[in-house]
């Protein structure tokens, strides 16, 4: 049985078994099984694709290569580690009352269906099954941001429904009006949507309706993406739900909206003679990098902040493969890595820190040091991080990307400069008075588990300082293909 | 100028004068029927047009001799009004004197003289009357303007002979702009004919009226012709949208027995066409007088879509 | 006979979505607005069908059978208990009056048919040229979700604006493959009842279904 049935058939098994049984209290254990699982049947379907190359499988259903081994293999990854940390956090959540056993039943299943769908999405070769599984990471999710039944988590979960649903239909139009592009060359076979069909013949796909394709295609997933002016939802729906969730959301979830509009932007690439797709991204993602910088400036929860930096390391990695060529590229690729550890990294020490404190707001949240040395200095070292700070790996993807714009860009190197300056100081003033100071703070009443953190600080600092050479073959390989 | 054509004016004319009360009364008759009541019968206009004829006019002392004049205006205009829409025949003498826009015209003359006899005695409630008549009249002539252009722009013309014989004797084809034009030509003849949702011609409660509350003081013979007037002016409606948007069964020039033809097919339309008149109106209620605005604002714009869809999908 | 007509029977039916599109944006009363949903689903059911039966392709058949069964009968159905339970039956003013809404919509129309009219030049289908019907509709959709202030026009403009991207891929490209629409149906399905778990939710905290009461965490 090919490593692929696994990779998809776990996590599946995983929520619809949850569904039965996640509220009794070994489901935590049995949701770090189902993950872990999975983790393994990626790193097996990753060593297949090393040995054979990009592989078709099931009647060209689904296509691994470069680009999305490794995601899917993080994904993976950031899943068995946020369940790792799920563990003892939602047993203090429902000792704190915030969470019953019905509702623990509904986080577990959903929590592996959303792997599902997330691995789902990486892996198909069909453009539409991609819109399918984002829609559904959207669904999965939703009853998990309003999980604690408060006014705000209630609102945020509506809000992002609705949004992430008024944005993804316009994705939909975009895969209709590409859908007819490639008819007219390949017929109405059930084969025209393949990716892989579509990447042979992008240079006969009709560039106006190509165009419009893109723009709605990208405003569709940028939605997803949490670009500016689309984010609306993305600070809400992070900061409400459980610390897991957020961290899931946060880490995985806007990698896959990534990968899609990646995904297209080669074809339309190919398509048009212009550089219209990649001139787009530039613009978006500066813009978002800028607005999330000032919003980021003016936040007082904690979690909020953090989901403000994740729109603008998005709009970073955004604008990164807007230029395309090969360096630019490999910082994105490498970027989007080291932001999904270092941010759920945040996530599960915030996680602790507020729950500790009883409160999101940042102003009441001190000397975590003092009370719990590890959850204090991992998140000093995980702000640390996301901040940019060398050795880590985000230091050498943000240089990368810095110094290609400075070269080929120079007009959008000072608005970089700035919205990344602006957030290192509104976060480092913040994040320094929580870590140090005196405290009135109580230890929990279970130990936290904070392996993962480190686990994930620890690769990130590999990352920055010496990347293992297949993975760095992989780098340049994904990276040419996405050309530009 | 044929014989023949001049025949079929005439005969138009006098068919128009002839039927309007009775198309009144057969809308009348279902309203009843449909509210469960008894009905008044057939020919209640024509008795009730007899007994204000016999009757002697009072008039205020202030009435100038624009308010004795103007009834006749207003019976003469609607009169033409009708003689220029083709509901017999296409073969009209007048008709390349007249088109749709001159339609729209001789309705709104009307409306201003009338208005300015409502307010000429001073009293309230016709003031009250001129203004509602006038916030209406103001928003459901670019309505019907807008529907006319629609069917225009299909044949090219804004004469109503030339629509007629285009849609009628043309291969028959279905267009979706005529669609949103006829929602929007009943919703506009609604208003303008003073029906409910709009106006309730029934009703005797002065603050809520519009039509009515302009002729209160009008009486004997005067109020004879405008009540003719308005029965004209609903009848020239009906033909209107029967030539517009079902325009079989229309005489053409030259061809006396369609001539005979042409009169029973009119009769059918038309009770079919009163009938789900009186229908809508029994089904809806009357809206509040500042809601007009956006019923008629509503049916402007679905005109003008009408016309973006001729456009979008290339017609005309 | 049919087939000679059927262009035009299918841009007749297009219309008549675009109609029912403006009928719901200007309409008050939640019970129309389920029942005018429903007639925009069967329209749409009827083009499915119409198109199915002129091309002789089965699968907008079975496209057209799946809407009539989610979009015409169970999610109206489900729309309605709803609304019974909640004891929502009217809505009050919308967040701009009805001429301005109107007036905004025709804006819509226009950017819509402007945006289309190359694109569905170039379309080989039978109905393309309804392609800028389909997108106008999809935009007047949006903005009744946006000037709602109520939880149920806001699904219905969801839902609707999914009748619009049925509507435009049946249009242009004769129906999608039908794994994918498949899954959109799911997808719309889960979403349906999981608004529906939302209402819910929304009422018992809150008391009411107005959307303006969700707007604490708006920035400032």
């Amino acid at each position: 049985m090919h490593a692929l049935y696994f990779v998809l058939g776990v996590p599946l098994l995983g929520g619809l078994a949850l569904a039965l049984v996640g509220h009794r209290g070994y489901a935590r254990d049995v949701n770090v099984v189902f993950s872990l699982l999975t983790f393994l049947a990626s790193c097996v379907l990753t060593a297949q694709v090393i040995n054979n190359g990009p592989q078709l499988l099931l009647s060209d259903q689904f296509f691994i290569d470069p680009l999305n081994v490794f995601l899917v293999t993080l994904t993976a990854f950031v899943s068995l580690t946020t369940a790792i940390f799920s563990r003892p956090y939602m047993r203090i959540e429902q000792d704190h009352g915030k969470m019953t056993p019905p509702r623990m039943r509904l986080y577990h299943s959903m929590y592996q269906l959303f792997s599902f769908t997330m691995l789902l999405g990486f892996t198909t070769n069909n453009l539409g099954i991609i819109w399918v599984a984002m829609e559904a990471a959207t669904l999965t999710t939703v009853l998990l941001v309003s999980v604690y039944r408060t006014t705000a988590s209630l609102e945020a979960a509506w809000k992002y429904f609705i949004l992430c649903g008024v944005g993804i239909a316009q994705a939909l139009f975009g895969t209709i009006l590409l859908y007819m592009a490639a008819e007219k060359v390949l017929g109405p076979e059930h084969a025209t949507l393949l990716w892989t069909n579509l990447d042979d013949i992008k240079d006969q796909l009709d560039p106006t309706i190509i165009t419009l394709a893109f723009v709605f295609l990208l405003i569709g997933y940028g939605t997803k993406i949490g670009m500016v002016p689309l984010h609306s939802w993305l600070p809400d729906a992070h900061a409400e739900g459980p610390t897991p969730v957020s961290a899931v959301l946060s880490g995985l979830l806007l990698n896959v909206a990534m990968y899609a509009v990646l995904r297209c932007k080669v074809l339309t690439d190919g398509a048009l003679d212009n550089t219209m797709a990649g001139d787009l991204m530039m613009g978006f993602g500066l813009l978002s990098v800028t607005v999330a910088a000032f919003f980021l400036s003016r936040q007082k929860d904690v979690k909020r902040m953090f989901s403000y930096s994740s729109i603008e390391h998005m709009g970073m990695i955004t604008f990164a493969f807007g230029m395309g060529g090969p360096v630019a590229n490999f910082a994105g690729l490498l970027h989007m890595t080291v932001h999904s550890l270092v941010k759920s990294a945040i996530f599960f020490t915030v996680g602790h820190a507020t729950q500790k404190a009883g409160t999101q707001v940042m102003s009441e949240i001190r000397g975590l040091i003092k009370v719990n040395p590890n959850v204090g200095w991992g998140l000093m070292l995980s702000v640390m991080a996301i901040l940019g700070m060398p050795p880590f790996g985000v230091f050498a993807s943000e240089f990368l990307i810095l110094t290609t714009a400075m070269r080929e860009q120079p007009w959008a190197a000072p608005f970089l400069f700035l919205g990344l300056g602006i957030a290192f100081a509104s976060i480092l003033v913040r994040v320094l008075p929580m870590v140090f100071g005196d405290t009135t703070l109580k230890p929990l009443a279970h130990p936290p588990a904070l392996i993962p953190v480190f686990v994930h600080l620890a690769l990130a600092l590999v990352l920055g300082l010496f990347i293992p050479p297949y993975l760095n073959g992989w780098y340049v390989q994904a990276a040419a293909m996405l050309g530009g | 100028m044929s014989w023949l054509g001049a025949f079929s004016q005439l005969l138009a004319m006098l068919m128009a004068l002839l039927l309007a009360p009775l198309l009144t009364g057969w809308v009348n008759q279902w309203r009843a029927r449909l509210q469960n009541k008894s009905a008044p019968g057939l020919l209640q206009p024509y008795r009730m047009l007899h007994k204000l004829f016999n009757k002697e006019s009072v008039m205020a002392d202030r009435a100038s001799p624009l308010y004795r004049t103007a009834p006749y205006i207003i019976f003469s205009c609607m009169l033409l009004a009708c003689a220029i829409i083709p509901t017999l025949s296409t073969d009209l003498p007048l008709s390349p004197a007249a088109d749709a826009i001159a339609l729209v015209g001789l309705f709104a003359l009307a409306r201003v003289f009338i208005s300015l006899a409502a307010m000429d005695v001073g009293t309230a409630f016709g003031s009250l009357g001129a203004r509602r008549e006038m916030l209406v009249g103001f928003l459901a002539e670019p309505a019907l303007l807008m529907v006319l252009f629609c069917a225009s722009m299909i044949t090219r013309s804004t004469s109503l002979t030339a629509i007629v014989e285009n849609l009628a004797h043309r291969e028959f084809a279905i267009y979706p702009s005529l669609l949103l034009a006829g929602v929007a030509f009943t919703m506009v003849s609604l208003a303008e004919n003073a029906r409910v949702p709009v106006d309730n011609p029934d009703t005797h409660l002065e603050l809520t009226m519009i039509h009515e509350a302009m002729i209160l003081e009008y009486s004997a013979r005067h109020l004879a012709l405008l009540e003719w007037a308005a029965s004209l002016k609903l009848f020239a409606y009906s033909c209107a949208g029967l030539a517009l948007f079902f325009p079989w069964g229309v005489a053409e020039a030259h061809s006396p027995l369609a001539l005979l033809l042409a009169l029973p097919v009119l009769l059918f339309k038309l009770a079919i066409g009163g009938f789900l008149l009186a229908l809508i109106e029994t089904l809806s209620a009357k809206m509040r007088v500042f809601r007009v605005p956006e019923f008629l604002g509503t049916a402007f714009l679905l005109a003008v879509l009408g016309l973006l869809v001729n456009v979008l999908l290339g017609v005309g | 006979m049919i087939v000679k007509y059927a262009p035009q029977l299918i841009n007749l039916f297009a219309t008549l979505i675009l109609l029912l599109s403006f009928a719901m944006i200007s309409q008050r009363r939640i019970v129309t607005l389920i029942n005018l949903f429903m007639l925009q689903g069967a329209a749409l059911v009827a083009a499915s069908f119409l198109l199915g039966y002129v091309t002789d392709n089965h699968e907008l058949y079975v496209s057209g059978a799946l809407t009539l069964v989610l979009k015409v009968i169970f999610i109206p159905w489900m729309l309605h208990r709803v609304i019974r339970k909640l004891n929502v039956r009217w809505d009050v003013e919308t967040l701009l009056n009805v001429p301005t809404t109107m007036l905004v919509g025709i804006g819509l129309v226009i950017l819509a048919f402007s945006l289309a009219l190359p694109v569905s030049r170039l379309s080989d289908a039978l109905a393309g040229g309804s392609l800028g019907i389909a997108l106008a509709c999809i935009l007047l959709s949006f903005m009744m979700m946006i000037t709602r202030s109520k939880a149920v026009p806001q699904v219905i403009g969801f839902l609707s604006m999914e009748n619009g991207l049925i509507f435009a891929a049946t249009a242009v490209t004769n129906g999608m493959p039908m794994i994918v629409e498949f899954g959109v149906a799911l997808d719309v399905l889960v979403g349906v009842l999981i608004l529906g778990v939302f209402m819910f939710q929304i009422r018992e905290k809150f008391d009411t279904l107005d959307i303006h009461n969700l707007e604490a965490l708006k920035e400032d």
